[in-house]
């Protein structure tokens, strides 16, 4: 068996490897479980770890290798806990569902499961999604691989951590107003956020439905295609899913020539940090060397934006997070005197502040009275927002931008300043908005922490996305194993008592 | 209300010309569609509890509703019946509550752009037609079923604990809106009773009070005689029974006018009417009223119709109620009355047609549908078309009375011996000897009989008292089993009598 790296090691050459007869999926698996072994006490990128499952079933890939073939078998994934996964814990970092058993999976995650894929675990994330830290995770604090004192982001901070920290191969995340691309940015991993509506929704938990994507945390843009080909598609379990008009496709591009690329000064006006603008800079011009051309143009709404965001998504948030209710799973408050009772305290013990926060918010941004002034407007400025995209887009092929005002900040440093956590959020959440595709990629470090370089396309336009930032990967060169530097001390964090995994039979799911 | 209180206002019989009522009703109803709103469980009723249940009507997390294309063909042929204009599009919107039957925490409903608008609904009271704009026909789910264990009242309050049903969870519901067009309580139960059969007919729901699938609200308030403005209004709620609906609005309208009469004013809430009291008590006031935060639901595309679809569904609509009395006064020449009974369901109307289409004269047929046969059907308890007659023997039957086979008076206990022997009309007259006796010298000895028998009647007619005819025919009927036939017996006892 090859020596291999796990920090290092993309799906596309693990897969060789396993197709090669060079190692199998059992010693593939073995490779990560192990990782986690080593780092997961300084990271706890997972909430729950199912390494039983994980060995026993890449056992099976191996064994039954005529059956169980394809692009994804044999390879090991990291599932964000909001996805839920029949018989496997699913808790969204919330003590709301601390000993909740989905009794179904996810169509993104079934549809990687039956590509054969080996899941090692459900990584951490902030309570519901809603964090750009992953701090305001009820369990545990997920720490930066490249500083263990800073954050991963947020809110798929676990995935990302994972993915960085070599605990996984790649991950699987949500992106609500930039919960992919952030964390990704922050890691030093490669995160896209597909077009809305591409990947179905059904079995992630819902933050805010109209803005929700899943979308894969990736070593390299190649893997990001290769997970992305396996869970896209209309799913009619899914009103909003649809059909990517054109299959995607696995990207091999290594110039840019003829591509036109807008760059907004509004994006650049965010307050961004110099290792951040000069980074990006550096980037804008490798895009020239590569044959494509830099542009400036305007997205005139965007400061409106990210108020926006906090009126919509909340306020679809109140409604989506009204359901646990103690009644029927999850937590319950103990000997409620009546139903009022049970409702008040089930949900006071059940949420953190976060999540209590942005429910109050959608709540009375709802409210008979305030509807027209809060969530009409916020509409609003959302069509405003789409048409600015599409106005640029009349002129360009892709937009960029830097993914995070920010690298990694430390851990606890905006936990009591919720509106400098949203900042983190600006650059990405329009996309979001506009239900656009937006790939972040690694485009070199600022102060030893990772820079994540972003590029939004019109929508459906995965394969254009995806083809240039293959090619600015290529010549950007970024080396993905984090120095795990740092001694971080684990006062901030939660005891969530011992993980409880529910085994299942090894047929029926990884 | 106080019994003083009672007197002050309207006159003995209980009228009150001053005032006039102003009700408008809502209508909600159970789609009798396989599947559920938004999921693939079954519809069903009376199952064992939470066997028809998934993920999204059990609102798992995650879990995301899908439009049932069905619930929607039915909702469509409702709005088209009542004469509504089906809309391109249409927007399902969230109605955010707590209560442990609404396992989301909010309905999915239709709030400002509703499936369909503008419509009306004829229909008849007491032989006046009346017209009752509709303002709105739209798509919702149903919520499960609470059952409180313990505590006296059946209400969640004060009960030890109470369960949760969650078949009925997601079922389809469609809510009917009028305008407050509706002059009476009377004129509300004929509304609705005459709504309820035009649904039946769709084919759409078997709209069964008692569990339920129907049931409706109503709001009222009243005016003075003649005014346009409206008054504060007081709303019943979740009633599905017609007698207490017209009940609780014949105890709601002296109450308010009393009211405005000792010169008070309405309060806006939702009253309970309590069938055994025969009053109306307050539920909960506008003050305490929800607010429901409606917003359209990120998780369903707007429901785009094609007008062509529209159009398809149109074409295939079933003949409806109202149209049907019309055509059977039109093409039997029935009065309305008769045709009201006959027409409005399709099973009655289709077996009366059956007997006029199988040689049955179409008055006659209709006599004996809503005669006999209904007689029958409720004597034992069997639905139309389920009963021991078919309507080719009904039409047999009315034939031979017709042709002077059977006289009519023979005929009834034909139809008796039909039931009993399940026999063919011929069969029965035959085996029992029920035909109809036109033998004149047969009849001659019996008219004699009669006559020789009764010596002073004799004398009383021959004196001049005609009526005592009468008394003759019955002697002979008698004699005869009723199966002489009367007009050769008339004439016969005059021959002889007149002799």
């Amino acid at each position: 068996m090859t020596t291999l790296d796990p920090l290092r090691l993309t799906a596309r050459d693990a897969k060789r490897l396993l197709v090669d007869g060079e190692i199998s999926a059992a010693e593939l698996t073995k490779v990560f479980l192990d990782q986690i072994a080593a780092v997961e006490d300084k990271v706890k990128a997972f909430i729950l770890v199912t390494a039983d499952n994980a060995a026993k079933y890449s056992t099976k890939v191996d064994r039954e290798m005529q059956a169980m073939r394809g692009p994804l078998a044999g390879l090991p994934i990291a599932v964000k806990d909001n996805l839920v996964t029949e018989g496997v814990t699913t808790t969204c970092a919330s003590r709301m569902l601390h000993n909740y058993q989905p009794v179904y999976t996810a169509t993104a995650v079934r549809q990687v499961w039956d590509g054969h894929v080996v899941m090692l675990g459900k990584t951490n994330l902030d309570e519901f999604a809603m964090g750009s830290s992953t701090e305001y995770s009820a369990y545990q604090v997920t720490a930066n691989p490249w500083d263990l004192d800073t954050v991963p982001g947020g809110s798929s901070g676990g995935s990302a951590a994972a993915v960085a920290a070599g605990e996984a191969l790649w991950a699987l995340g949500s992106d609500t107003g930039g919960s992919v691309r952030q964390p990704a940015s922050l890691c030093g991993v490669v995160g896209m956020k597909p077009t809305y509506g591409a990947v179905s929704r059904y079995g992630l938990v819902a933050f805010a439905s109209s803005l929700d994507q899943i979308g894969p945390l990736t070593r390299s843009v190649y893997d990001c295609a290769l997970l992305l080909q396996h869970i896209t598609g209309r799913d009619p379990r899914d009103a909003t899913s649809v059909e990517l008009p054109e299959p995607v496709v696995l990207p091999s591009a290594e110039r840019l020539d003829g591509l036109r690329i807008g760059v907004p000064s509004e994006y650049l006006d965010v307050g961004l940090e110099d290792g951040v603008r000069a980074r990006f800079d550096e980037t804008l011009a490798r895009i020239e060397e590569l044959g494509g051309r830099c542009v400036e143009v305007s997205l005139p709404h965007t400061e409106y934006a990210l108020p926006a965001f906090y009126v919509i998504a909340p306020a679809e948030a109140s409604a989506n997070l009204a359901r646990f209710d103690g009644v029927r799973y999850g937590y319950r408050c103990s000997d409620p005197v009546d139903l009022t009772d049970l409702y008040e305290r089930t949900r006071s013990e059940g949420f953190g502040p976060e999540v209590k926060r942005r429910i109050m918010i959608g709540t009375y941004a709802l409210s008979a009275g305030y509807y027209d002034a809060y969530y009409g407007r916020a509409q609003r400025v959302r069509s405003l927002v789409c048409r600015d995209f599409d106005h640029a887009f009349s002129q360009v092929d892709l937009i960029a931008s830097p993914t995070s005002p920010t690298v990694a900040f430390t851990a606890g440093s905006r936990t009591s300043d919720p509106l400098a956590m949203y900042m983190s959020d600006v650059c990405t959440i329009p996309a979001n908005l506009a239900g656009l595709p937006a790939i972040s990629i690694p485009c070199g470090l600022s102060g030893g922490l990772p820079v994540g370089f972003q590029l939004i396309g019109p929508a459906f336009s995965e394969n254009r996305v995806l083809a240039a930032a293959h090619a600015l990967e290529g010549a950007i060169g970024f080396d993905t194993a984090p120095p795990f530097r740092g001694s971080r001390s684990s006062s901030g964090e939660r005891d969530r008592g011992s993980a409880d995994t529910t085994p299942r039979p090894e047929d029926t799911h990884p | 209300m106080s019994d003083d209180r009672r007197r002050l206002v309207g006159h003995e019989d209980g009228t009150h010309p001053d005032w006039e009522p102003v009700i408008g009703l809502e209508m909600h109803v159970e789609l009798d569609t396989q599947t559920k709103m938004f999921c693939g469980c079954a519809v069903t009723r009376g199952d064992d509890p939470n066997l028809h249940t998934c993920p999204v009507c059990l609102a798992h997390p995650g879990a995301l509703p899908v439009v049932n294309r069905r619930a929607v063909e039915y909702a469509a042929r409702i709005a088209l019946a009542l004469n509504c204009t089906v809309r391109p599009r249409s927007v399902f919107h969230r109605k955010n509550y707590f209560y442990p039957d609404l396992p989301k925490a909010y309905q999915i409903s239709q709030y400002d752009e509703p499936l369909a608008t503008a419509g009306w609904f004829d229909y008849w009271v007491d032989g006046e037609r009346l017209r009752c704009r509709i303002n709105r026909v739209h798509m919702e789910e149903d919520a499960a079923k609470l059952i409180h264990a313990g505590g006296e009242t059946g209400r969640i309050a004060g009960s030890d604990y109470s369960m949760v049903d969650f078949n009925r969870s997601g079922t389809p519901l469609i809510e009917i809106v009028t305008e407050p067009d509706i002059p009476s309580p009377e004129a509300a139960r004929e509304f609705l009773q005459q709504l309820r059969a035009t649904v039946m007919e769709l084919g759409v729901s078997e709209c069964t009070m008692e569990e339920g699938q129907v049931r409706w609200d109503a709001n009222m308030s009243v005016r003075p005689a003649g005014s346009d403005a409206l008054g504060t209004r007081t709303e019943l709620k979740n009633m599905n029974s017609f007698r207490y609906l017209q009940q609780a609005l014949d105890a709601e309208i002296p109450r308010q006018i009393a009211l405005l009469e000792a010169g008070e004013t309405i309060e806006q809430e939702t009253l309970h009417f309590d069938p055994d009291t025969g009053i109306t008590t307050p539920l909960r006031s506008k003050e305490e009223a929800h607010d429901y935060r409606y917003f359209p639901d990120p998780d369903l595309v707007p429901l785009e119709i094609d007008p062509a679809w529209v159009e398809e569904l149109r074409a295939t609509q079933p003949e409806l109620p109202a149209a049907r009395v019309e055509r059977f006064m039109r093409q039997y020449g029935l009065s309305r009355a008769d045709a009201s009974v006959l027409a409005p369901t399709g099973a009655l109307a289709g077996f009366y047609e059956e007997v006029v289409a199988a040689g049955a004269a179409a008055k006659a047929a209709a006599n004996w549908t809503m005669g006999e046969y209904l007689a029958h059907l409720n004597a034992a308890g069997l639905e139309v078309g389920h009963g021991h007659v078919t309507a080719e023997r009904l039409a047999r039957l009315v034939m031979l009375v017709e042709d002077g086979t059977v006289s009519t008076s023979a005929a009834k206990e034909v139809f008796a011996r039909m039931i009993e022997e399940r026999a063919e009309p011929g069969e029965v007259v035959e085996r029992h000897g029920l035909g109809q006796i036109s033998d004149s010298a047969e009849l001659e000895a019996i008219v004699a009989e009669v006559v020789a028998a009764s010596p002073s009647q004799v004398e009383q007619y021959r004196g001049g008292k005609q009526q005592v005819l009468g008394f003759f025919v019955g002697r002979v009927m008698k004699a005869t089993g009723g199966r002489a036939n009367p007009q050769l017996v008339n004439e016969l006892l005059r021959r002889t009598l007149d002799a």
